[in-house]
């Protein structure tokens, strides 16, 4: 091939351009590289299928523009860090962290990288070029609620629990403070499994609750096993949790929280492409449509469809916050005063149980 | 008393995929090989259960598949260990990781698919009420185990086949001497250890959760091979002990799910019980003067013929 004339002018005029592009931080690009690390598998039905579906949202959006590499089954420790790093090598513009235990790795590498943006999911340590986002799952959880209050019969509910992280006491807390704005008498009775995967355990979890007096149940862990279970005893329903997991149980799921990672994404991916990008710490859900809600099952009823539609709306146009006092923890004592919402930190750091959680042991 | 009868149905569910496997892994160590793989052949044996129950609906041919395919899985192991005398303790390993890739792999494609549970052995009018439902409202795999326990036990204590197959694992250069062929021996014991935790793998969406999820059996596999000490290399205390070892999964759960006195055990308590419990019934084994531990003489040592 021979060097025309005009190749040679546009090279050696790109060339010129160069040191100027170098000269910021976050420069604009004509394409963007973003890698992803996943904890789990991509065909969870779950939490990191939700993020890997966030991955392939930008792509759709982005087309040409956008190159998106992931690795998943990557283990909270060190080797996180070699995985950050290679990704780093690659060429990857952009990385996103999908998982908590990965904070420590992020903030290491990330140092090591000032020119590359690093975003760290559901963690709490920044830096110059790390941001950090997460999603408002409780909000989901109070819309579950809401349905669980009109729809159950036993006024108690089960709930599956991985591990008792504020993640997941904030889930049951909404959960439960929702179902108990409908009937006074809702109660909750977790149960941790220590685990996010073994649908085997999580299903004997779901029957041992069902066989003691539950009529729906909610859990919060990676898999649709539980839901199975309560299709296969025939009680009230239960919720699809990550995802829509309605395929699993079609007559049971009475609603489903579907993490809704994309537009996030898509926001940060569009950012870098511009040169705008600057560490953010983002905690979005309902109204910015990164929690979503899943259909409504057959089983719900006009009325319970309006009550759980109010309380939706109520957290998109910010009238209605699960976590507004008064509220009561679980021994008796006031947490909370009448009028006055829960500030975010005070969110993440939960450790206590509201009334109407039957204390786990 | 309903609530006993619900826990008792729970503990056999929980109970026979273990039960299962464990019995496999027994016959393969009365051999003398020590196969590690039973968590990777089980999980090569629920993909396989699962994909064909996804595409026939058929439970029997999905069962027959898991075997197959835990089968052909152990004809990796035997391959290595027997015929190029490998060292089994890292194959064995090395087995349980392969599997466990394979079967992510094998089954990327059927996440969100659900499958339909084995139907209950018998027919409806059989457990109308709740406590013969406790005897007749299984599906086939429960019994299946049952009969292998006393299958098990009278092949390897009343035939004279089963006598071989302990002499070629107490020790195989007197069976290698009197014209038995110890490899030909151990290779069957491998793949009847292989076609048993496949059928155990193949439990798990057929019977407890009828879905595919990566790494569904969950460590049971090896639940099972400590099972096999546990049970002192005998079948009847194989029972007893996935029973036992069901029985505390399950009453965890049912604690922690209810009120009542057992919920106020702590659950990191009902967490270490199965683990005590080994620990005491290796004490009260090993108190028995008389028994030695009973472990076949040759367990995990590759055999080189002498001459």
């Amino acid at each position: 091939m021979t060097l025309s004339r005009r190749t040679f002018v546009k090279v050696g005029g790109a060339a010129l351009a160069l040191p100027l592009l170098g000269s910021r931080a976050f420069a604009q690009l004509e394409k963007v590289k973003i890698g992803f690390i996943y904890v789990g598998s991509i065909n969870d039905n779950g939490y990191n299928y939700a993020h890997n579906q966030g991955r392939l949202y930008v792509e759709e959006q982005l087309g040409d523009k956008v190159e998106t590499v992931f690795v998943e089954n990557v283990p909270e420790g060190p080797d996180c860090e070699r995985v950050l790093r290679e990704l780093a090598q690659q060429g990857c513009n952009l990385i996103f962290a999908t998982s908590f235990g990965f904070g420590d790795s992020v903030v290491k590498v990330a140092a090591q990288f000032p020119d590359i943006a690093f975003e760290h999911a559901t963690g709490y340590m920044n830096g110059p070029n790390i941001g950090l986002y997460n999603a408002r799952f409780y909000e989901g959880r109070a819309v579950c609620g809401t349905i669980a209050g009109h729809m159950s019969k036993t006024a108690k509910a089960g709930y599956i629990g991985s591990f008792p992280i504020p993640e997941v006491v904030m889930g049951i807390n909404s959960f439960v403070l929702a179902a108990r704005k409908v009937n006074p008498e809702f109660t909750i009775k977790p149960v941790y499994i220590s685990t996010w995967n073994d649908p085997a355990k999580e299903a004997d979890a779901a029957r041992a609750m069902i066989d003691q007096g539950i009529d729906i149940i909610a859990q919060h862990t990676d898999g649709p096993a539980a839901l199975q279970v309560a299709a296969e005893r025939g009680i009230v329903g239960g919720f699809g949790q990550g995802a829509d997991m309605s395929a699993f149980a079609p007559d049971t799921q009475l609603t489903a929280i579907i993490d809704h990672w994309g537009p996030h994404y898509l926001a940060s991916a569009e950012a870098v492409l511009a040169g705008t990008w600057t560490p953010g710490n983002t905690w979005e859900g309902l109204k910015e449509n990164v929690v979503q809600m899943g259909p409504y099952g057959e089983k719900v009823p006009e009325d319970v469809r309006a009550a759980a539609d109010a309380v939706k709306n109520g957290q998109i146009d910010g009238s209605f916050h699960i976590f507004t006092g008064p509220i009561k923890d679980n021994t008796g004592t006031e947490r909370v005063a009448a009028g006055v919402t829960m500030t975010d930190a005070e969110l993440l750091s939960m450790d206590w149980y509201v009334e109407g959680v039957e204390q786990p042991a | 008393m309903e609530l006993v009868l619900a826990i008792l149905i729970t503990v056999v569910g929980a109970s026979t995929p273990i039960l299962i496997a464990a019995l496999g892994e027994l016959v393969v160590e009365r051999s003398g090989v020590l196969n590690l793989g039973v968590e990777g052949m089980m999980l090569i044996g629920a993909i396989a259960g699962f994909v064909v129950q996804f595409h026939t609906g058929n439970p029997y041919l999905a069962l027959l598949c898991g075997a197959a395919a835990g089968m052909a899985a152990s004809l990796i192991f035997g391959f290595l260990t027997l015929s190029l005398s490998a060292n089994q303790t890292a194959t064995g390993l090395a087995l349980t990781i392969f599997g466990t890739g394979f079967s992510a792999l094998a089954g990327s494609s059927y996440s969100a698919r659900p499958v339909t549970l084995m139907q209950p052995l018998f027919p409806a009018e059989f457990y109308s009420s709740p406590i013969i439902r406790v005897i007749f409202g299984y599906s086939f795999p429960v019994y299946f185990s049952f009969v292998m326990v006393v299958a098990i036990w009278y092949f390897l204590h009343k035939t004279r086949a089963g006598l071989i197959l302990r002499a070629v694992g107490e020790n195989d250069q007197s069976a290698h001497s009197i014209g038995y062929s110890v490899i030909g021996v151990r290779y069957l014991a491998v793949m009847f250890g292989g076609a048993m935790a496949g059928i155990a793998g193949a439990c798990f969406p057929l019977l407890l959760t009828p879905q595919w999820a990566e790494r569904m059996t969950a460590g049971r596999g090896w639940i099972a091979v400590a099972l096999v000490v546990f049970a002192s290399w005998k079948p009847f205390r194989l029972l007893g002990g996935a029973y036992l070892f069901g029985l505390v999964m399950t009453m965890e759960l049912y604690a922690k799910a209810g009120g009542g006195p057992l919920s106020a055990v702590p659950s990191e308590l009902w967490a270490a019980l199965p683990y005590i419990a080994t620990v005491v019934v290796l004490v009260l084994i090993s108190i028995r003067r008389d028994a030695s531990t009973n472990a076949p003489a040759c367990l995990g040592k590759p055999f080189l013929p002498a001459n």
